[in-house]
C-alpha cells in the first residue's frame, strides 16, 4: 500500500464526493470500532461502499482499515489491481476458488492483518448483486470469527449507494447514503447461530428505513 | 473594494452581533439553570453561525458568490429530497437530468434572463422529464415518479432559485445608463438588501413564532401535521415579523414603509404555510428531518422549507412594484 497516495486519495478526492455529491446519513456511528483489530460487516449494493465506510471511518483510522475484496475481479486488469491494492488496500480472496493449497488457509491474510491490529471491512454477500436487495449472507464471517473469538464484529446497514452507483451503470447519480450502525456480534457463537445474529441484526436495521421503494 | 453598501454591512454585522448574544444567553442559562438538555440548541447556533458565516462570505466576494451559494442549498435539497422519496430505478437517467437542472436555472438567474428563468423549469423541464420517463419504457408507477419529481423539481430549484435571481435583478430607476456615479453603492446594487431582508424575515419568523408560541400557546394550527405550531406562536410570529420588517425594510431595500410591512405580512404568513407544507411531507415519508447537514437542524430542506413560497412571491412583489 501507498499510504501517503492513499491518505491523499481519501482527503482529496473521496471526501468531497462524499460530502457534496452524494452524502452519508449515518446512525450510531459511535459503535464503530475506534481503533483495531475489528471486523465490521456491511451489506453491499455498489463499488461507492466501501469509499462510503472508509469515509465514514475517518482519515485517522484509515492507515488500519483494509477492505477484503473478490481477487477474481479486482486483481485482472493492471491499473484496477494496482488501484485496488495500492490505494484502496483490499485484502484480496479469491472467491472461485476457496481451497487449501499447500497448508496455507485461504482466510489466512485476514487472520493477518487482525493481528496487526487492522480493521478488516467485509461484504459477507459477496456480490453487489441486485442493488438495495439484500442476497444471503455468506458464512465467510463465522469462520473469522471461529478463528478470532475476541475480535468484534459489527455489522453496518448501508443503503441509497445503489441507486448513486448499481452493478453495470457507469453514471453517477446523487443520492444520500443512509449507513445504520448495528450492536457488535457475539464472535463466540457457533457458525449457524452468528450467521443467524448477523441476519436478525441486518434486518433490524434494514427495518429503520423509513420508505417504501417503487420497482 | 466589495460592492455592498454601508447599510447591508452593518445589518451582517448585527446579525452576528445577534448570533453572539445568543451565544452568552445560552451560555449563562447553561451555567446557572443546569437539568435541561441544550445539546440541540448548541448544535442549532452552531450551524446558524456557520450558515451566517459562509453567506456573508459568499455576499461579499460578488453577487455571484451569493448564487453559488444558494445554487448549493437547491441542489442539497433536491438531493434530500430525492433520496428521502422513494423513487423508481429505472428513472436514474431522469434524476441526473433533473440535477442538472440547477446549473441552467441559476445561470439565467446570474445573467438576469427574466424569460428563461421563467419558463425552464415549469415549461421545458415540465416537458422533458417526463419524456425522458416514457422513452425508458416502464409505466408501473408513471404517474407517482413524475409527479414527485416535478414537485420536487420545482420546490427546490424553481422557487429557492429566486433567491439568488433577487441578487441580480434590475430596478429600473436604480440603473440608468451613464448615471451611475451619482448612485450609491445600496441604489446600484439593491439585490443584497433585498435578499438579506427575505432571509431575516422568514428566519425570525421561526424564531418569533418559537417565542410567543413556547409560553402562550395552547391551540394548535394542525396537531396532525405540526403539533409545535400553535396559533399564539402564528399570530406572535406574524406580528413580530411584520414589526420587524416595517423597520428593517426601508433601512436595507428600495422598499418604503407600506412595502416593507405588506412584505413582511406576506413573508410571514406564507412563510408558515411552505414549512407546513415541508411538515406534512416528512410526515407522509415518516422521517422526522432530511437528514443531518446541517447539526441541530437535520437537512437543508428542513432549513428552507419558510423560502419556498416567500422566495418566489417576495420577488414576484419586487419585481411587480419596482422593476420597469
Amino acid at each position: 500500500m501507498n499510504q501517503i497516495l492513499r491518505i491523499a486519495f481519501f482527503a482529496l478526492i473521496v471526501r468531497p464526493l462524499m460530502m457534496i455529491v452524494l452524502g452519508t446519513n449515518v446512525r450510531r456511528d459511535e459503535l464503530l470500532p475506534s481503533s483495531g483489530p475489528a471486523i465490521i460487516v456491511a451489506n453491499h449494493n455498489s463499488h461507492l461502499d466501501v469509499f462510503a465506510l472508509m469515509n465514514v471511518l475517518g482519515l485517522k483510522r484509515l492507515p488500519s482499515v483494509r477492505p477484503v475484496a473478490a481477487a477474481d475481479y479486482f486483481m485482472t486488469r493492471r491499473l484496477r489491481r494496482w488501484f485496488a491494492t495500492r490505494i484502496v488496500g483490499i485484502i484480496p480472496i479469491d472467491r472461485s476458488k476457496i481451497r487449501r493449497e499447500k497448508g496455507k488457509h485461504p482466510l489466512d491474510p485476514i487472520s493477518e492483518v487482525l493481528q496487526k491490529d487492522g480493521i478488516v471491512l467485509l461484504f459477507p454477500e459477496g456480490t453487489r448483486g441486485e442493488p438495495e436487495k439484500m442476497d444471503e449472507f455468506q458464512s465467510g464471517v463465522a469462520h473469522i470469527a471461529r478463528r478470532h473469538p475476541e475480535i468484534p464484529i459489527t455489522p453496518v446497514f448501508m443503503h441509497g449507494l445503489g441507486k448513486a452507483l448499481p452493478k453495470g451503470e457507469a453514471l453517477l447519480v446523487p443520492f444520500f447514503c443512509d449507513m445504520f450502525v448495528g450492536q457488535p456480534l457475539d464472535s463466540q457463537l457457533k457458525k449457524r447461530e452468528l450467521m443467524k445474529q448477523l441476519s436478525v441484526s441486518m434486518d433490524e436495521l434494514a427495518a429503520e428505513l423509513p420508505t417504501e421503494a417503487w420497482d | 473594494m466589495s460592492y455592498l453598501a454601508w447599510e447591508i454591512r452593518i445589518t451582517l454585522i448585527s446579525i452576528f452581533a445577534v448570533l453572539a448574544v445568543s451565544n452568552c444567553l445560552l451560555f449563562l442559562k447553561m451555567r446557572y439553570s443546569s437539568g435541561s438538555d441544550d445539546t440541540l440548541i448548541r448544535h442549532r447556533l452552531r450551524t446558524w453561525w456557520a450558515l451566517a458565516g459562509l453567506f456573508s462570505l459568499a455576499l461579499f466576494v460578488s453577487p455571484n458568490g451569493g448564487l453559488v451559494f444558494f445554487g448549493f442549498i437547491s441542489f442539497f435539497a433536491l438531493k434530500e429530497f430525492l433520496s428521502m422519496s422513494p423513487t423508481r430505478r429505472a428513472d436514474r437517467r431522469v434524476l441526473f437530468y433533473a440535477y442538472l437542472s440547477v446549473i441552467p436555472q441559476y445561470y439565467f438567474a446570474a445573467t438576469d434572463n427574466y424569460q428563461m428563468f421563467l419558463v425552464f423549469i415549469p415549461v421545458i423541464m415540465f416537458a422533458w422529464l417526463p419524456t425522458r420517463m416514457w422513452m425508458i419504457g416502464q409505466s408501473d408507477g408513471f404517474q407517482k415518479a413524475a409527479a414527485t419529481l416535478l414537485w420536487a423539481l420545482m420546490i427546490t430549484v424553481y422557487s429557492l432559485s429566486h433567491t439568488a435571481y433577487l441578487l441580480t435583478i434590475p430596478l429600473g430607476k436604480y440603473t440608468p445608463e451613464g448615471t451611475s456615479d451619482v448612485l450609491s453603492l445600496a441604489e446600484q446594487y439593491p439585490g443584497p438588501g433585498l435578499l438579506i431582508f427575505l432571509i431575516i424575515m422568514a428566519e425570525t419568523n421561526d424564531i418569533f413564532q418559537y417565542l410567543s408560541g413556547k409560553p402562550f400557546g395552547k391551540k394548535q394550527v394542525s396537531p396532525k401535521i405540526a403539533p409545535g405550531k400553535t396559533y399564539a406562536g402564528l399570530i406572535g410570529g406574524i406580528t413580530l415579523t411584520t414589526c420587524l420588517a416595517g423597520f428593517v425594510g426601508p433601512l436595507i431595500s428600495p422598499m418604503d414603509l407600506a412595502h416593507s410591512v405588506f412584505a413582511g405580512l406576506m413573508i410571514a404568513c406564507m412563510g408558515f404555510a411552505g414549512e407546513l407544507c415541508i411538515c406534512a411531507l416528512k410526515r407522509d415519508l415518516k422521517i422526522t428531518n432530511f437528514g443531518a447537514t446541517l447539526p441541530g437542524h437535520g437537512g437543508v430542506l428542513d432549513r428552507v422549507g419558510n423560502l419556498i413560497f416567500t422566495a418566489p412571491l417576495f420577488f414576484h412583489f419586487i419585481h411587480y412594484c419596482y422593476h420597469q
